[in-house]
């Protein structure tokens, strides 16, 4: 069979096992969603009441592009979810990874095509709920054709740049195996330097420079802004490049750990 | 046609090693201890097309740390091991595609859907033809007594469903080579019986060729007519399972029923190993067994006398406690 249409097929089948995966356990599913709106909620809540009391916009957002923000935050958060580091030690101890191992095909291309397939039930679970925060908080949107393609085309970008750098952060685990504090760190640095706590610009210009050159915020508050700030086509593109570029160097991180950590590994686990 | 042949394979696992409490701790922290395991060591041997050979011994013996060198999951640390032409740390597609590696109690299927799902997934990842696919899976699934099992959720399934399920799931693509770790482990017997029988099949129908480890001799006397015997790493024997027993046995097992009382003990005869009224199950040297049913036939008044070999599970037993004396 011609390669492209054997992996067209794998990629559909794994993301049709997640979707009945996600159906499976749909309530519990749709409990998890909404509970994590709340994290966004909170903020929203703060930032748009402080805009309000202001009368005028902070950090560049208005009451009305906070609540656009955090809306669009909701899906992105949910968009960005992958394979968690963490649970690199439970494949390993649990003989998971022996039988991924034992496939033609490679695990990295598993768990993409897997949560891609997640991303579907992700989106039409979101739907309702954008809907009600939207009734509730009056965002501003900036919904012109080529933002919302963008929009789409990002928030994919966005998904593999945050999978290819939890896998090389989750292949770690091939040489110690107690790892949570490390990723405990990067966590807390991607909290900051993505735009998920706030949005970039509320903090000091320092920050937002060495946000530039880290793959965080290109995973997080570039799709945003792309629905909620009045960009141009050029930083549309230019954010393009910075997420293929981050997405390259991430792939290449996992090629070069991946060799050596499949060498290292001990198949422990049965 | 030699289908897998290793050459001098060693494993050495490289383990952290600390003496229990806070000093020792902390001292860790700072200078970290290792001890060198070996695994596997040096061990060679070749498998034909076909052949069905059971892959023997003790817990930690070294026969899963083989089996995962074999399927590629481990890099050997030295030696040479070729499995269908290929090496299989390499982890060649092509390699993968005509292997299956089976472990008992390991579930690889998706849990929470049909099993079916998790088949069909099977079928494009090893680039299975629809029609082949579909005559495979009709085949297995009548052979293994599925049913509408395939469509229910995995976590729904029993043990003994799911090792089928597990079987079904790694032959879909019909590979030349199968590893079967501890397939039974387990199962109630029935069960176990049913997927030796299926696993004879399966060899006789594709001529593929098989490493089974069990613990259980039943498999092994089923299926294998060789046994590979592995010990602290070590080759300890390698041929027919018949000739395991004529090399290390050193008894054989006596079976006297008297047909009048015999008013005496029979141990001036053998190691009396069992008892029941009159009939009596000595343990003898198997230089001194002829002599010793000479005599019991002239002694005493006797209604039936067979002569056998220990059972398997004795004669393994003993291989493994000479192979340990001599560690």
């Amino acid at each position: 069979m011609n390669p492209l249409k054997r992996f067209w097929q794998i990629y559909q089948s794994l993301a049709q096992m997640a979707i009945l995966n996600q159906f499976q356990y749909r309530v519990a599913h749709y409990f998890y969603t909404i509970g994590m709106i709340t994290e966004p909620v909170v903020y929203l809540v703060v930032w748009t009441t402080i805009a309000n009391a202001r009368g005028s916009a902070v950090g560049g957002y208005t009451a009305a592009q906070f609540a656009a923000y955090y809306i669009i935050w909701t899906l992105v958060r949910s968009m960005n979810i992958t394979f968690t580091p963490y649970g690199w030690e439970w494949r390993i101890r649990q003989g998971a990874l022996n039988g991924m191992l034992t496939r033609p095909f490679h695990p990295l291309h598993e768990d993409v095509a897997y949560f891609m397939g997640m991303k579907i039930p992700t989106i039409i679970m979101w739907l309702p709920i954008a809907a009600v925060l939207t009734w509730a908080f009056k965002p501003e949107f900036y919904l012109s054709w080529w933002q919302v393609l963008g929009f789409f085309i990002t928030i994919w970008g966005a998904f593999l740049i945050r999978t290819m750098w939890m896998w090389a952060l989750g292949l770690i685990t091939f040489w110690t195996t107690r790892v949570g504090a490390i990723f405990e760190m990067y966590f807390m640095i991607e909290l900051l330097f993505s735009g998920r706590l706030v949005p970039l610009s509320l903090f000091p210009p320092w920050v937002q420079t060495v946000a530039i050159y880290l793959p965080f915020q290109w995973a997080f508050q570039f799709p945003i802004e792309i629905l909620v700030k009045p960009i141009t086509p050029q930083y549309l593109l230019w954010g393009l490049g910075m997420q293929l570029l981050w997405i390259l160097l991430g792939l290449l991180a996992v090629r070069l750990t991946w060799n050596t950590a499949i060498r290292r590994y001990s198949a422990v686990g049965g | 046609m030699t289908i897998i042949s290793l050459q001098q394979l060693s494993k050495t696992y490289r383990v952290p090693e600390r003496e229990a409490g806070l000093k020792a701790s902390v001292v860790s922290l700072f200078k970290r201890k290792y001890k060198e395991v070996k695994a596997v060591e040096q061990i060679s041997f070749e498998i034909k097309s076909g052949e069905v050979v059971g892959f023997l011994g003790p817990n930690g013996a070294g026969k899963t740390t083989t089996l995962k060198m074999l399927s590629g999951l481990l890099h050997p640390s030295s030696g040479a091991v070729q499995v269908l032409g290929h090496t299989p740390s390499k982890r060649e597609p092509a390699f993968l595609k005509q292997i299956a590696l089976v472990m008992g109690n390991r579930n690889q299927l998706n849990w929470d859907i049909p099993a079916l799902d998790s088949f069909k997934l099977n079928q494009a990842i090893f680039d299975v033809p629809a029609e082949q696919y579909d005559k495979t899976i009709k085949e297995l699934i009548e052979l293994m007594e599925l049913g509408d099992l395939v469509k229910k959720p995995v976590r729904n399934l029993s043990l003994g469903e799911r090792m089928k399920m597990e079987f079904v799931g790694a032959l879909i693509h019909r590979p030349r080579v199968l590893f079967l770790d501890e397939p039974t482990i387990g199962l109630d017997v029935t069960m176990q019986r049913r997927l030796r029988d299926f696993v004879a099949d399966y060899n006789k129908r594709t001529d593929a060729t098989i490493l089974l480890t069990s613990h259980y001799m039943a498999d092994v006397e089923a299926l294998c007519k060789r046994v590979i015997v592995i010990h602290h790493g070590k080759l300890l024997y390698d041929g027919d399972l018949s000739g395991l027993v004529t090399r290390f046995s050193a008894s054989k097992t006596i079976g006297v029923t008297l047909s009048q009382p015999a008013g005496q003990s029979l141990a001036s005869y053998g190691e009396v190993i069992a008892q029941a009224d009159d009939k009596f199950t000595l343990r003898v040297a198997k230089s001194d067994a002829p002599k010793v049913a000479a005599r019991l036939l002239t002694d005493l008044q006797v209604a039936d006398l067979t002569m056998e070999d220990p059972p398997i599970e004795d004669v393994i037993a003993q291989v493994f406690a000479q192979g340990k004396e001599s560690a």
